[in-house]
């Protein structure tokens, strides 16, 4: 089958490369420009471990063909820190308040949550777990998950984060 | 999983994407969000030669007012529904069917297109096009025609899509102002479909139903209309005797299939009793 | 000088030592996505293999036509057990005694089971080179429901076995009975019954389910002809072990195998196991001379690479009128599916099933399980449990509350009255266990206090009354759950797989700048190794957590261990690591004394350093000591600072917790709401109380899943209907339940520093607490044991057997 070309600016950066019209976005991403940090855990659109924004939107990447982010931008978990290399508030978040033990479905969770948060700067409980239904996580039970993306709403709303009280 | 080759076509113009679709017939399916045909192109359960992406095709997108009536692209996106300021006054019931599909990624990608145009019998949108009346716009080689949504639906996957047409917008008649609505969908998790669903738009006059519909999700091969359903609370204060006839009349209709969410006894029996907490879901709402 | 003197407790905290909640080392990496998982690893000229499988449960290969596969385009070979054959690996041994298919020979015997495999320059060439595999196949009759495996007329399913009446474990009645296992005294069982003034017998099953973690299993395999040297890149939970069994099947020198566990993306028992993906991709990197890698998608996941529980327990309890357990009886079918490829000790066919007399004081017991064959995907491993515990677990709570309704008591009330007493540990069970510790009583009367337990139970009554007078259609029920683990597998004298006891061990090199490393055999896929085990060393050696670089996964540079399942990583590795920092200690303990020139039995132990006795002023700290230890060491000393542990523990640990969920089931819909759980662990000393936290709700988390809906289902004709995440349940954060954790603490008496292990209780003692609290809601109206899953259909089935909702 005959290679397309296609472009797009990946966490800031040109980026090209040549693909059938059947390659996966997520394939493009992991294997053509090495970022791998976008993973793969279920295939049906179910698990969100390979959620990328894209244009403003949180995609599931194995569920859209590289062809279609032709000319788009995207950013995956790789571009996430901030610029002096430490860790963003959301990844602070899930440090501090233990929202990761595997490590495999976090990316997917910190891309997601961060459009959410674009979006819904100050969410409640009810709305983090409406707002990550579509990410998968095996290890954590969800509940400091959630308490992460609190974390890191306070921090980017500069006001003190009160950890809900158990 | 991954899926057979094909090729990629990116048409501008509707008119394009019909010759694109004329011109490879059988081996071409359009591509709108992509959530039902890539899973299937992944499993290669579908494995179209040409996959016609109808992203780039000008005027598929968008929201607007005509007099009394609600017209949306069909690559309009269930987050867009949810953002509309249009759709939450007029349509508030698109916006709380919208919330229940799927999860929030694919509600960036899947359209309202997608969703009434494949002829899924799990999507929810379908059965809320009958209810609220809608008509769909098809564009095809012979022209545009518009069909009623409620002439739509043949089978499962199966539509009154004619080789060569795609559906490029939704026309909804807005309903009257002080209607109260709800979509009541039962299901195991984010994510899944429906094990039952019912939606209903009614009015209310001095306590009693004026007007009432009700449409069916994942209860037969295609989306339904529940009429008798509808009739039977008509003028009534939708007292408890009432609402058990309507979901009768309602699972009388239901032919659903037995699957990993249920027996077909249960999923008609909860088909029922979703029509009875959307009747007083709706009922409540109502002005 | 302004120099101000640090504090104890500031010089104990900068250690983040023990019972410190320490934050993960791992999170640095992980929350920027550079994590290094095995489909992360990419070769040079790296190969991808993927499996032609079978539509059919039960049928015969009668041929296999690559032709058109091999004129795919990067389709290099495509492999079948004749290809095998001439290696003599077309079948492989299973960690339970029994042997398996690597690939089809002659039939099938599962739905997706492994017919080729196809190797080809990338994952597309290969997936297309699959679709493109003509398989002809003779479908035959299908053998589904365990309860027919030994029926006269049942399919032969195993014709290798053919004439063969005794395996692994003694003597098989059928062909297709695996073995069967007794423990107890069945006369003095039997006399108890007879004289029992109460019994209770029901089938409790435990439906089949799969541990399914986010990541799939997966492998790079790369043969480097020159060296005849194998490297595996593989999501092993036990690498040593996959090394081991490597070399013994592949007949390589165990030396020219490299077995790297990378990071791993969860693990929860279905990542012990060998399965063929491994053994055909490291064929085809021999057969290529090129790297090979193996991923397998998530249906292929749930479909083939082993499952969990599928264990049905015919359960029977005497006891006296007025609530006194006298004895246990229990028969087992288990359904080890088409081969028997359990990931248990190699001496236990059933693990450590006969946990299953619970926290019970049970004079004498009865057990046998009968292990058979059916067409249906192999396995049985330890989803995120000791080997078979939580099957026991499930069993014994779900009869105490069987027996409770019969008797007309209070769950807790009969759980209180037949408690082992704290005095009686050491105990021994009827069915040949010595639990180490424990204070059951104290636990429960902490969970019903916290809980108010005896308000629910008077809501409950108010509410029961509500619904018989037709207010409320919601019951509600509330679900007790007190278990007992058995964890951290184990003595030498109890416990080994293929021959290698199972120890763990610790390797631990300090450097002179009083940093050092510490390898272990175990291998994290999510606990938090990195972390966890570094604040052993710093209690024990007081050199801070973060001077500690913790490595696993590596059978080059670790030292030996069994690895990581059954909860056993703090108990056995855990107890190595302290074992191994108290050498380091003790050779410091010399050069301190050498140093400061006093005896070595003048020095004290004092947070970081040793001090002499009675003169405060005279301290060397232990970062010194690590400086010293590489310049000045005593005459005829080595110089130096390392130490190796290989611990055999003397004795299991056994956890134990008490756990109440309160829920409410909408009996028109079946719909249920998790309105609350309360968990109490008891693990023993508690190193990173916020990773044991995580860990109950992760293990909460799947516990919930399961006794909810989370199963492996087939239909009549074998086919798998809940294969794939949407109808295979896995909960998002919308239904996760909110989880409210609590402790006791009971030290291990003979763990060094007291610790039992968590990870798994959990999903343990969870399942039995979702359970009860459906059956419970249930009881009012008439029914005693609902099986599981619980989901929303089944609930609404059960209303209506119950005559709770109208036809």
């Amino acid at each position: 089958m005959a290679k397309t070309r296609i472009s797009m600016k990946v966490n800031g950066t040109e980026v090209e490369g040549l693909v059938e019209p059947r390659t996966l976005l997520v394939h493009f991403i992991r294997e053509n420009l090495q970022l791998t940090g976008t993973h793969i855990g279920c295939e049906t659109t179910h698990c969100g471990a390979c959620t990328v924004d894209i244009e403003g939107m949180s995609v599931k990447s194995c569920t859209m063909f590289a062809v279609q982010a032709d000319g788009s931008e995207i950013t995956t978990i790789e571009g996430m820190a901030n610029a002096d290399g430490s860790l963003s508030p959301l990844q602070e978040g899930f440090r501090m308040m233990h929202g990761l033990q595997c490590g495999y479905c976090t990316p997917g969770m910190i891309m997601r949550a961060h459009r959410l948060l674009k979006e819904n700067p100050a969410p409640t409980e009810e709305e983090i777990r409406q707002g990550i239904a579509g990410n998968i996580c095996r290890c954590t039970g969800y509940q400091n998950i959630v308490k992460a993306i609190q974390y890191a709403a306070a921090k980017l709303n500069g006001v003190e984060f009160k950890e809900a009280a158990e | 999983m991954i899926p057979g080759t094909f090729s990629y076509h990116r048409p501008a113009s509707v008119a394009e994407a019909i010759n694109l679709l004329s011109t490879f017939g059988e081996e071409a399916r359009p591509l709108a969000g992509g959530h039902s045909l890539i899973p299937m192109m992944k499993l290669r359960l579908a494995t179209p030669g040409h996959l016609i992406d109808l992203h780039g095709v000008a005027g598929l997108t968008g929201i607007r007012r005509d007099d009394d009536k609600i017209v949306i692209g069909a690559m309009t996106t269930q987050q867009q529904l949810l953002a509309s300021n249009e759709i939450r006054t007029a349509l508030p019931i698109l916006q709380e069917a919208a919330a229940l599909i799927a999860d929030p990624q694919v509600r960036y990608r899947g359209t309202l297109g997608g969703n009434v145009a494949n002829g899924d019998p799990g999507n929810d949108m379908p059965a809320l096009m009958l209810t609220l009346g809608a008509t769909y716009r098809l564009e095809g080689p012979n022209g545009a025609r518009n069909v009623a949504a409620g002439e739509f639906y043949q089978g499962a996957y199966f539509t009154a899509l004619e080789p060569g047409e795609i559906l490029t917008s939704i026309t909804i008649p807005a309903p009257a102002a002080g209607h109260g609505y709800a979509y009541e969908k039962l299901k195991r998790k984010v994510g899944d479909y429906a094990t039952a669903a019912a939606a209903v738009v009614l009015t209310m006059a001095d306590g009693k139903v004026a007007s009432c519909a009700i449409g069916l999700t994942n209860l037969h091969e295609t989306p339904l209309l529940a009429t008798d359903a509808a009739n039977v609370v008509i003028s009534t204060g939708l007292d408890a005797a009432t609402l058990k006839q309507a979901a009768a009349a309602a699972e009388a209709i239901m032919s659903p299939a037995a699957d990993a969410r249920g027996p077909v006894e249960y999923r008609k029996h909860v088909g029922g009793v979703m029509v009875m907490r959307a009747l007083q879901r709706a009922a409540g709402r109502a002005r | 000088m302004n120099d101000v003197t640090p504090t104890r407790e500031q010089r104990t905290a900068a250690l983040e030592g023990l019972g410190c909640k320490r934050k993960r080392v791992e999170d640095i990496r992980f929350t920027q996505g550079k994590g290094n998982y095995v489909d992360d690893v990419t070769l040079p000229g790296m190969l991808h293999g993927d499996f032609v499988r079978s539509p059919h449960a039960h049928a015969r290969v009668k041929s296999i036509n690559s032709e058109e596969a091999m004129k795919v385009p990067g389709v290099l070979a495509v492999i079948t057990a004749e290809t095998l054959k001439t290696v003599n690996l077309a079948w492989m041994p299973t960690l339970a005694g029994d042997v398996q298919m690597v690939l089809a020979d002659g039939k099938v015997l599962f739905q997706n089971q492994e017919v080729a495999f196809v190797v080809a320059t990338d994952r597309y060439a290969a997936d297309d080179g699959v679709s493109k595999v003509v398989v002809e196949y003779e479908p035959l009759p299908p053998l589904i429901d365990p309860f027919k495996s030994m029926a006269p007329d049942a399919p032969v399913l195993r014709e290798d076995l053919a004439g063969k009446t005794s395996g692994a474990h003694g003597p098989r009645k059928h062909h297709n009975h695996i073995f069967e296992w007794t423990v107890g005294d069945k006369e003095l069982t039997d006399a108890a019954f007879k004289k029992a003034d109460v019994t209770i017998k029901e089938l409790i099953s435990y439906h089949r389910t799969h541990p399914s973690p986010l990541e799939t299993c997966q492998c790079v395999c790369s043969f480097d002809k020159v060296k005849a040297e194998l490297t595996i890149w593989g999501t092993f939970q036990a690498p040593h072990v996959i090394r081991t069994v490597v070399s013994l099947i592949a007949k390589l020198p165990e030396q020219k195998i490299h077995v790297i566990s990378p990071d791993i993306g969860g693990g929860f028992g279905n990542k012990v196991g060998a399965y063929p993906g491994y053994i055909c991709a490291a064929v085809a990197s021999i057969v290529t001379g090129k790297p090979v890698k193996w991923v397998e998608d998530r249906i292929e996941n749930l479909t083939a690479t082993s499952f969990a529980r599928d264990y049905h327990m015919t359960t029977e309890i005497a006891a006296t009128k007025d609530g006194r357990v006298m004895g246990l009886r229990v028969h087992v079918l288990a359904d080890h599916g088409a081969f028997d490829a359990c990931a248990d000790p190699s001496k236990w066919p059933a693990g450590f099933f006969n946990i299953v007399t619970g926290s019970y004081d049970f004079p004498v017991a009865h057990l046998t399980v009968d292990g058979v064959y059916t067409n249906k995907a192999p396995g049985g491993v330890a989803y995120r449990c000791s080997f078979r515990v939580t099957e026991a677990a499930y069993c014994i709570e779900r009869a105490m509350d069987i027996l409770a309704q019969k008797l007309g008591m209070d769950p807790a009330e009969l759980r209180l009255k037949n408690f082992i007493r704290r005095e009686q540990f050491p105990y021994h069970s009827a069915l040949g266990w010595e639990y180490d510790s424990g204070d059951y009583h104290a636990a429960m009367r902490k969970m019903m206090e916290v809980t108010d337990y005896a308000a629910l139970r008077k809501e409950q009554a108010s509410r029961r009354a509500a619904f018989k007078r037709g207010e409320t259609r919601e019951i509600m029920g509330l679900g007790v759950s007190f278990f007992t683990e058995i964890v951290g597998a184990g003595p030498s004298k109890n416990c080994d797989i293929l021959g290698i006891a199972m120890f763990d061990s610790c390797e631990i090199r300090m450097h002179p700048t009083g940093a050092g490393i510490a390898r272990m055999g175990t291998k994290s896929q999510g606990q938090g190794h990195e972390t966890t085990w570094a604040q052993i060393i710093a209690s024990e050696i007081g050199i801070p957590a973060d001077n500690i670089m913790v490595e696993e996964g590596n059978t080059d540079t670790a030292p030996y261990g069994l690895g990581t399942y059954g909860s056993r990583s703090t108990p056995v590795a855990g107890a190595a690591i302290a074992m191994a920092a108290r050498k380091i200690k003790a050779k410091a303990q010399m050069i301190a004394a050498y140093k400061l020139e006093v005896h070595e039995d003048d020095l004290e132990w004092d947070i970081d350093g040793f001090r002499v006795k009675g003169l405060p002023e005279k301290f060397m700290s232990m970062k010194d000591i690590c400086w010293a230890a590489y310049n000045s060491v005593p005459p005829g000393m080595e110089p130096g600072l390392e130490a190796v542990s290989y611990y055999d523990p003397p004795n299991m640990t056994y956890p134990f917790g008490a756990y109440l969920c309160v829920m409410d089931i909408d009996v028109d819909t079946g719909v249920y709401k998790i309105r609350r759980f309360y968990a109490l662990d008891d693990c023993g000393t508690r190193i990173n109380p916020m990773i044991i936290e995580g860990q109950v709700h992760g293990g909460l988390t799947e516990a919930f899943a399961i006794a909810m809906g989370q199963e492996i289902r087939y239909d009549d004709g074998g086919n798998v209907v809940t294969g794939s995440f949407m109808d295979f349940f896995m909960p998002t954060a919308v239904e996760t339940p909110h989880w409210e954790t609590d402790f006791t603490v009971t030290p291990s008496p003979h763990h060094p520093i007291g610790a039992k292990g968590v990870g798994e209780s959990p999903n343990v003692g969870g399942v039995p607490a979702f359970s009860n609290a459906v059956n419970d809601a249930f009881s009012f109206l008439g029914s005693t044991h609902i099986q599981m899953p619980h989901d929303y259909w089944r609930n609404w089935q059960a209303a209506k057997n119950l005559g709770a909702v109208a036809a």
